[in-house]
């Protein structure tokens, strides 16, 4: 197992919702959701695309985009070597992985963020392959399903990275405009930049059950309100209440709901 | 004059204090000319070093001057007829958004932009310029009114950051910047941008698509603040400074990143030492980048801003 799904190595884990210790392969036969309490762990951009596509089947797009250090930033560290580290950790996809695929027998594009590489956060790697994304679903008519799950925009690239905001949210009204479908899943955590674009910009927003879900992460909001929020606050459950959801899906229906969804609109 | 002091623009502030003086004299019949002549020179002198050398921090702090212009001050020198229009039609009016219709050089155009207040009931009641979806929703809607009747659009940024609290999550304040977003890259009038102060993130970037994005000299656009990205990436307030340096957030970073058009060159010693000089050289500019817009298709005009900001950013594929 890799770092970063929430689920430490070895054969035994530890569910961080109900504590209960479960044996690592019961976790992984069950979607990798809690058998004991439906808590939803973290997936890797790749547990995703398999989970998703017919026969645990695509292939990887796009995936010679590397990132080139734009601002030579260097906060504790250099960004250039993080790059590195992350690269040899986690993969070359940076914090996204694009497949294209069949579900239900119907070509489609998912791209699926990797939180494991910087927290999910998009710089110009993320907006650039999310561009190519849906210029592939434009081009060849295809629809697009985003699985959002970032801290937000990337700060080593500065100004770029929110420039990506803007970049793939151009290409969504593209999409839109040719009346193609395209379905955003959030997942935990999904928040900044990426919720403020493309995340909520689905013809349907579906997310996974006690995902956080905001525009400003909930440690800011304390701080600046100076009050402690309410409990279930920025969770999926609370923004199908306030109207910013379609569904909550649990996991074992995500894939047959997203077939039934894009079958409508096919 | 500004009640709070910037300490690297003080020696500034001190000499203007004492030419003042020094003029009140005058009036009073007392011969100090050559005083005088020798200050102003001085005065001049200091505001060429320190604006010569700003680091970028220091734009920080002039983007924020207590005393920088607001959009209702320029909208009020660069337009004529200007009428403010009220509410989302969805639940209220944000007054740290204004939007409304004027006409520039006799034509009518839609106006956007963030609005900080001056005095402290002004501050609080516009929420220190920090929008709610309201008032994304409120400028979205008026710029939809352009492109109904045709008109341009002129958009001033100038926000610490879209408001982060419970009421602005309830209500969507993520979906309210997305959607802009999305509808801003496909109105099909003319859309020229200024950031004019504090270009805040994703709530600047709620007012920020369009043909052109000029941005005034001093001004800084981010990804996040310096202060956020000290705390987050250092860990420690204390190197906020050195956050604003490693963002590269000026107008010549900008520029140089391919995310400008153009650099609005600033009056003497900043916008707010010469507010109406300011304004003209936005109204120069936002003049002749509506000719050249005026002219382009509409189809033409929204094809071309799609390749605009799908060149942003860089990565390599090899
Ligand atoms: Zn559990």
């Amino acid at each position: 197992m890799k770092k970063g799904q929430g689920v430490p190595r070895g054969l035994w884990i530890k569910c961080d919702s109900c504590g209960a210790i479960l044996y690592h392969k019961e976790a992984a036969d069950n979607l990798h959701v809690c058998p004991k309490c439906d808590h939803h762990f973290r997936l890797t951009a790749s547990q995703r695309l398999a989970s998703l596509f017919d026969g645990d089947r695509y292939k990887v797009l796009f995936n010679r985009v590397r990132s080139t250090d734009p601002l030579g930033f260097v906060d504790s560290k250099a960004y250039s070597d993080r790059l590195k580290t992350y690269q040899k950790r986690i993969g070359p996809q940076d914090a996204l992985l694009v497949g294209q695929g069949e579900i239900d027998r119907g070509p489609t594009v998912i791209a699926a963020m990797e939180y494991g590489f910087m927290g999910g956060s998009m710089g110009s790697v993320v907006g650039e392959k999310l561009a190519l994304a849906a210029e592939r679903c434009l081009d060849r008519r295809f629809p697009l399903v985003i699985v959002s799950c970032s801290g937000g925009a990337r700060m080593q690239e500065g100004i770029l990275s929110l420039m990506q905001m803007g970049k793939v949210s151009a290409a969504l009204a593209r999409m839109r405009e040719k009346q193609l479908p395209y379905i955003s899943v959030l997942t935990d955590p999904t928040t900044g930049g990426v919720t403020a674009s493309f995340a909520m910009l689905g013809n349907l927003n579906i997310a996974e059950p006690g995902a956080l879900i905001g525009f400003a992460g909930p440690r800011v909001i304390e701080q600046t309100i100076r009050q402690t929020l309410p409990a279930g606050f920025q969770r999926s459950e609370f923004l199908l209440e306030h109207g910013m959801l379609d569904l909550v899906v649990h996991r074992h229906e995500l894939k047959e709901t997203l077939a039934t969804c894009l079958g409508y609109f096919r | 004059m500004a009640t709070i002091v910037i300490p690297f623009l003080e020696p500034i502030e001190n000499l203007r204090d004492k030419i003042l003086e020094l003029e009140m004299d005058t009036r009073k019949g007392i011969d100090n000319s050559s005083e005088l002549d020798k200050t102003r020179r001085e005065h001049e002198e200091t505001v060429n070093r320190i604006f010569s050398s700003l680091t970028r921090w220091q734009r920080c702090l002039l983007a924020r001057h207590p005393d920088r212009p607001y959009s209702l001050a320029y909208i009020h020198d660069i337009f004529t007829d200007f009428t403010e229009f009220h509410g989302d039609r969805r639940f209220g009016d944000d007054p740290a958004i204004v939007a409304g219709f004027a006409r520039f050089g006799g034509e009518p155009v839609a106006v956007v932009g963030h609005q900080k207040g001056r005095d402290t009931a002004e501050k609080v009641r516009r929420n220190f310029g920090m929008p709610r979806p309201e008032g994304y929703r409120k400028a979205q809607r008026i710029m939809k009114l352009a492109a109904q009747f045709k008109r341009p659009i002129i958009s001033f940024i100038d926000t610490p950051g879209a408001y982060p609290g419970i009421d602005a999550e309830e209500r969507g304040q993520a979906e309210a910047i997305a959607d802009n977003l999305l509808v801003m890259a496909g109105l099909p009038v003319p859309i020229i941008v200024v950031v004019t102060g504090e270009g805040g993130s994703g709530g600047a970037l709620g007012l920020g698509i369009g043909d052109r994005i000029l941005m005034a000299e001093h001004a800084i656009y981010s990804v996040i603040s310096p202060e956020g990205c000290a705390a987050i990436l250092w860990k420690d307030p204390a190197r906020t400074e050195e956050a604003a340096e490693a963002l590269h957030l000026t107008s010549p970073d900008l520029q140089q990143l391919g995310v400008i058009d153009e650099v609005l060159p600033e009056p003497f010693g900043g916008a707010h030492m010469d507010p109406g000089g300011m304004a003209s050289t936005i109204s120069d500019a936002i003049s002749r980048h509506l000719k050249q817009l005026k002219k382009v298709r509409p189809d033409v005009l929204v094809a071309r801003r799609y390749k605009k900001f799908r060149a942003m950013g860089t990565s390599t594929d090899r």
